[in-house]
């Protein structure tokens, strides 16, 4: 697709309202998740006095950074069940927000390189299709065929020995998904809120009654956390801990291209993941920088790396020139999984610990958050992953079995 | 990339190194005491300090030993480093940095000892730091 499909840039498809005095519902976190959020709590349940606080401008945080990867095929049930929710909504909600965001559902392919990948695979093949998840093994003829530039050879340091593939995934135009949140929250009646920090929370005994912020005192009944890599931050606030590490996230683009690169592809173990963007740029992105850090920037060798494996995998990019790099802050957890659930303090939900793969999931994080935090409990679809799991040890871990990467 | 100054090798490029996490976190004395809570906190609750964060780096390219590390989580300078068993040092008292004037010079000025000893005797030096690279 090239850039003459864009649509234009939009103008202004939401109000910039004083803070109220008090809302019944204050999501923290302008972002992905928390637009998502305050959309379903307005309408499914009804909740439109409420507020979205952001510290910065509107999606400018992971929600800008991300490599907008959407696929489902995760391993335990837990997993797929709540992302490939997610990718059913991404299905529906570009008819339903009334706006386009060019969900492009050109596949993606894990590829694997050893023996230990290919069992792994095909493992996790057969478990995304016992959970409805719709999954292929490819042979490596097939992936050439599905992705003429990859290097499918033998001299390569870890040639291609298959890939499981998932057509329904893909990408979409993170700013574009972000915009049509806005807008239809906006329409509902939220309000999105910019430029205002939260400082602190008010609280009577164990219960939030309210939030400090740097545009004034703010009364709620509610407060849903949605704030990513400082979910921390936010949690020490209000007093209490969170099984979160920070690290820096990066990815970069090249300039742009023609299309070259039809599908998404991921690989674990040279590590890097790659895509075409609509405009033409390539997109890719790795690991996280192995240091706790919140500096939105991480290491070079970090960049390097995953262009070292780009360029083994895909030799014609040996010659494309990088754009740009840049990092986000992402809050891992333990077990790879997130956190969705109430918190140690009344009437405070949190939403975090989605890592390097929130993205993907905001539509179900959305939806699932909105039903805790109007219900004061959990969806059956987030459930399993409440902060609770780290002391019952039901542990939902999604490391290297969920071709993670994200 | 972290320039990591390692006490027994000098400045290093952080690809030599492997990241610990949180420092000064001890293995529990009586484990079977605690609370499943308490046994959460132990095995999956770190500090996600924003700011100054005291964590163990290893020089697992170079002499394997490990050593702790006082950085800034935002800026990523780092402030201070000292020794396994060493006790957090304050940083806010002697701020100024000291670079080492020469690589191995510093690996004179404390006690780092063996990786992996408990209760290793702190050493006495100011902390050799580093500077943060590109």
């Amino acid at each position: 697709m090239s850039a003459d499909h864009l649509p234009e840039h939009p103008d202004f498809l939401w109000r910039n309202p004083d803070p109220k005095k008090s809302y019944d519902a204050v999501i923290v976190g302008g972002g992905g998740h928390g637009l998502a959020t305050a959309y379903f709590l307005a309408k499914n349940h009804g909740m439109t006095n409420i507020a979205i606080l952001e510290k910065g401008w509107l999606a400018g945080g992971n929600m800008a950074r991300n490599t907008t990867i959407i696929r489902s095929n995760y391993l335990w049930d837990e997993s797929a069940a709540i992302y490939e929710h997610a990718l059913k909504l991404w299905e529906i909600l570009p008819e339903e927000l009334e706006y386009d965001f060019l969900f492009s559902q050109r596949g993606v392919m894990n590829l694997a390189h050893t023996l230990g990948d290919v069992r792994e695979s095909m493992r996790r093949v057969g478990a995304n299709r016992l959970n409805g998840v719709d999954a292929e093994w490819l042979e490596p003829d097939q992936v050439k065929e599905l992705c003429p530039i990859l290097n499918t050879s033998d001299n390569i340091r870890y040639p291609v020995m298959g890939a499981t593939y998932q057509p329904r995934a893909g990408i979409a135009k993170h700013d574009h998904v972000a915009w049509a949140f806005a807008r239809k929250c906006d329409e509902l009646g939220v309000d999105i809120i910019q430029n205002c920090e939260v400082t602190g929370f008010i609280k009577d005994g164990n219960k939030v009654t309210g939030v400090q912020t740097t545009r004034g005192t703010i009364n709620t009944e509610k407060v849903g956390l949605c704030a990513a890599g400082h979910s921390s931050v936010l949690a020490e606030m209000a007093g209490f801990r969170l099984p979160i590490q920070s690290h820096p996230l990066q990815a970069l683009v090249s300039e742009l291209h023609e299309p070259v690169h039809p599908t998404v592809v991921m690989s674990n173990h040279v590590h890097v993941y790659v895509s075409q963007a609509h405009k033409g740029e390539l997109v890719m992105g790795a690991g996280v920088d192995s240091y706790n850090g919140y500096g939105q920037r991480g290491s070079f060798h970090v960049i390097e790396e995953q262009m070292a494996a780009a360029v083994e995998l895909f030799p014609i990019f040996a010659r494309a020139h990088v754009l740009r790099t840049w990092g986000g802050i992402v809050d891992t957890t333990l077990d790879a999984s997130p956190i969705v659930g109430l918190s140690p303090v009344e009437n405070m939900f949190v939403n975090c610990g989605w890592g390097t793969g929130g993205f993907k999931g905001t539509p179900a994080a959305g939806l699932t958050f909105a039903h805790t935090i109007a219900t004061g409990a959990p969806h059956k679809l987030n459930k399993p992953f409440a902060l609770e799991r780290f002391e019952t040890g039901a542990l939902i871990d999604e490391h290297g079995a969920a071709a993670v990467a994200h | 990339m972290l320039l990591i100054s390692c006490p027994n090798c000098g400045p290093r490029d952080e690809t030599e190194f492997h990241y610990g996490g949180q420092a000064h976190i001890a293995y529990p004395e009586n484990p079977n005491d605690l609370s499943d809570r308490e046994w959460a906190e132990y095995l999956f609750y770190r500090e996600n300090t924003k700011g100054t964060f005291a964590e163990r780096w290893v020089h697992s390219t170079g002499c394997r030993q490990w050593f702790n590390m006082l950085r800034d989580t935002v800026s990523y300078e780092i402030h201070s480093i000292y020794a396994m068993g060493q006790s957090r040092p304050d940083i806010t008292a002697s701020s100024p940095k000291a670079e080492p004037e020469k690589p191995g010079e510093f690996t004179q000025s404390g006690d780092y000892g063996q990786a992996g000893e408990p209760g290793l005797a702190p050493g006495t030096a100011t902390a050799p730091t580093s500077s943060e690279g590109v």
